[in-house]
């Protein structure tokens, strides 16, 4: 059974219909780039996936649970991390912090403990130095770097990734895909929405891409970027070469 | 002028002791005043602010809308009537009630009233603190209960900061209306003072001065507040990863 099972859901936003019945499934282990033009409702799906937006219709399964309907939607969460375009840290704390505050909070971890998981994370996404800045004193890809050991210090089973380096200078960009790499490469679940062809090409199993609040084509790497079969995907995909 | 400040000189040496209770009560109640009404506006602005999960049960949904109505009310009468007819009001009103003392009904009201105007605060400091935060938040798996606790307060509260030391000096002044249910602040007392030595312009401008100093020592305070707050974010410079200055960001977020 997949670890992500979407079946046919629709959103709207008032008159506004973002998902027009999306079937979306990832296997555990895989690693899903979702691509396609701003505003064609990739955020909107992924964000779907762990009930920041609340689906109008359809089903979400995800690790064999209905999370639509659950009733403990934060301990879901807690299974499942999630980095953010904007980064997102937590202003009022430093770079250690925000890796042990969660912890502390959510899974009740000792502070000790707590403490160390987070260096050892930190230190993996080489920001383990920076323990004690400030979050506002590091650079958009420290941030990023951050932000993912924040979210890998909750042991997720699965991370999503909303355009994480869509808000970087292009010479961070290489840094945090490293990172996204490496925890590919480690056998991670991960469902990627970017505009980085090279790394979707180089990393994902499997390429989705979405226009107009549908899924029009999907396939591997290969398929999608040497022989696309939809037109939409042909002419979206002409403007990165 | 000679004789002015004779005059002066001989109400202050006469009548320092009433005046200093004066400033005593003043400053007492301004203080309780200004925390117990941040408390008050913390609770009232919380609660205004949280939304509802998606999944919250209908009775939940209907009684936060309830709450937020009367919140609402609250909100509306305190900072729409003067506080010296709510210190009337309320003193008469509860005194069958609860034998309550002047004292007691001058902390109670102030509280309330600042209440009122702090919950708006918080409120709008709530507000300015990016929503990207508490997504991320409820994204890890925090309840709405410990992303307001760990991640909205603490930035709010330091975003309001200096409009919540503004009502404190705004009740040191104010806290002179309460004079009309006669406890002993520094306006009441000038008030009798002046009424036996019928020397007025001397001692309200006594009064005057004393608020004034009072006023600027309190804001001197809050300005420093404020800097050492600000400054409890110095650390790295953008992306120098020099290791003194590593040391030094240490120490500095250790001691804070
Ligand atoms: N909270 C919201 N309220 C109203 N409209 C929204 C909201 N979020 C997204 N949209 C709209 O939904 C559409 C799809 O957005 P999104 O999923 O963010 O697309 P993408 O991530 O592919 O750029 C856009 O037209 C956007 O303006
Ligand atoms: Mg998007």
């Amino acid at each position: 059974m997949p670890l992500v099972n979407i079946k046919n859901i629709h959103k709207r936003f008032g008159d506004l219909e973002v998902l027009k019945g999306v079937d979306f499934s990832v296997e555990e282990g895989e690693v899903v780039c979702l691509i396609g033009r701003s505003g064609s409702g990739k955020s909107t799906l992924l964000r779907c996936i762990n009930m920041l937006e609340q689906p109008d219709e359809g089903v979400i399964e995800v690790f064999g649970e209905d999370i639509v309907h659950t009733k403990d939607i934060n301990s879901y969460r807690a299974k499942v991390g999630m980095c953010f375009q904007q980064f997102n840290l937590f202003n009022n704390m430093n770079v250690l912090e925000n890796c042990v505050r969660p912890q502390v909070k959510i899974h009740k971890t000792p502070k000790d403990e707590a403490k160390n998981k987070a260096l050892l994370y930190l230190d993996k996404v080489g920001m383990q130095d920076f323990a004690h800045a400030s979050v506002n004193k590091i650079s958009g890809g420290q941030k990023q770097r951050v932000a993912i050991a924040r979210a890998l210090c909750m042991e997720p089973k699965l991370m999503l990734f909303d355009e994480p380096t869509s808000a970087l200078d292009p010479e961070m960009v290489q840094e945090v895909l490293n990172v996204m790499r490496e925890l590919a490469n480690e056998g991670l679940t991960m469902i990627v929405v970017t505009h980085e062809m090279n790394f979707a090409r180089d990393v994902a199993d499997r390429v989705v891409f979405m226009d107009d609040g549908v899924i029009v084509e999907e396939g591997s790497a290969k398929e999608i970027f040497s022989s696309p079969k939809n037109e939409r995907t042909k002419a979206f995909l002409s403007a990165f070469i | 002028m000679d004789r002015f400040i004779q005059n002066i000189l001989k109400i202050l040496n006469t009548y320092g002791a009433s005046l200093w209770l004066g400033v005593k009560t003043t400053i007492f109640v301004a203080i309780t005043g200004t925390c117990l009404g941040l408390i008050l506006g913390l609770i009232v602005g919380g609660i205004r602010a949280i939304k509802l999960d998606y999944n919250a049960s209908k009775p939940a949904k209907i009684g936060k809308k309830i709450v937020d109505f009367l919140l609402n009310i609250y909100i509306a009468v305190f900072r729409g009537t003067p506080m010296m007819v709510q210190a009337l009001f309320i003193y008469y009103l509860l005194l069958d009630f609860i034998h309550w003392t002047y004292l007691q009904a001058a902390i109670v009201v102030i509280s309330v009233n600042t209440g009122a105007y702090m919950a708006e605060i918080i409120r709008s400091g709530i507000q300015a603190v990016d929503v990207g935060q508490s997504e991320a938040a409820r994204a890890l798996g925090m309840s709405n209960w410990q992303t307001m606790m760990n991640v909205v307060l603490p930035q709010a509260i330091k975003n309001a900061f200096p409009a919540i030391g503004n009502e404190f000096i705004v009740n040191i002044k104010d806290s002179s209306v309460l004079m009309i249910i006669s406890i002993t602040e520094l306006m009441f007392q000038a008030k009798s003072i002046a009424g036996s030595t019928f020397l007025f312009t001397e001692t309200y401008f006594i009064e005057a001065m004393i608020y004034l100093l009072l006023t600027s020592i309190a804001a001197f305070i809050l300005n420093a507040i404020e800097k050492k707050m600000n400054n409890t974010n110095i650390s790295l410079p953008q992306s120098v990863t020099a290791p003194e200055n590593l040391a030094f960001a240490r120490d500095n977020t250790e001691r804070n």
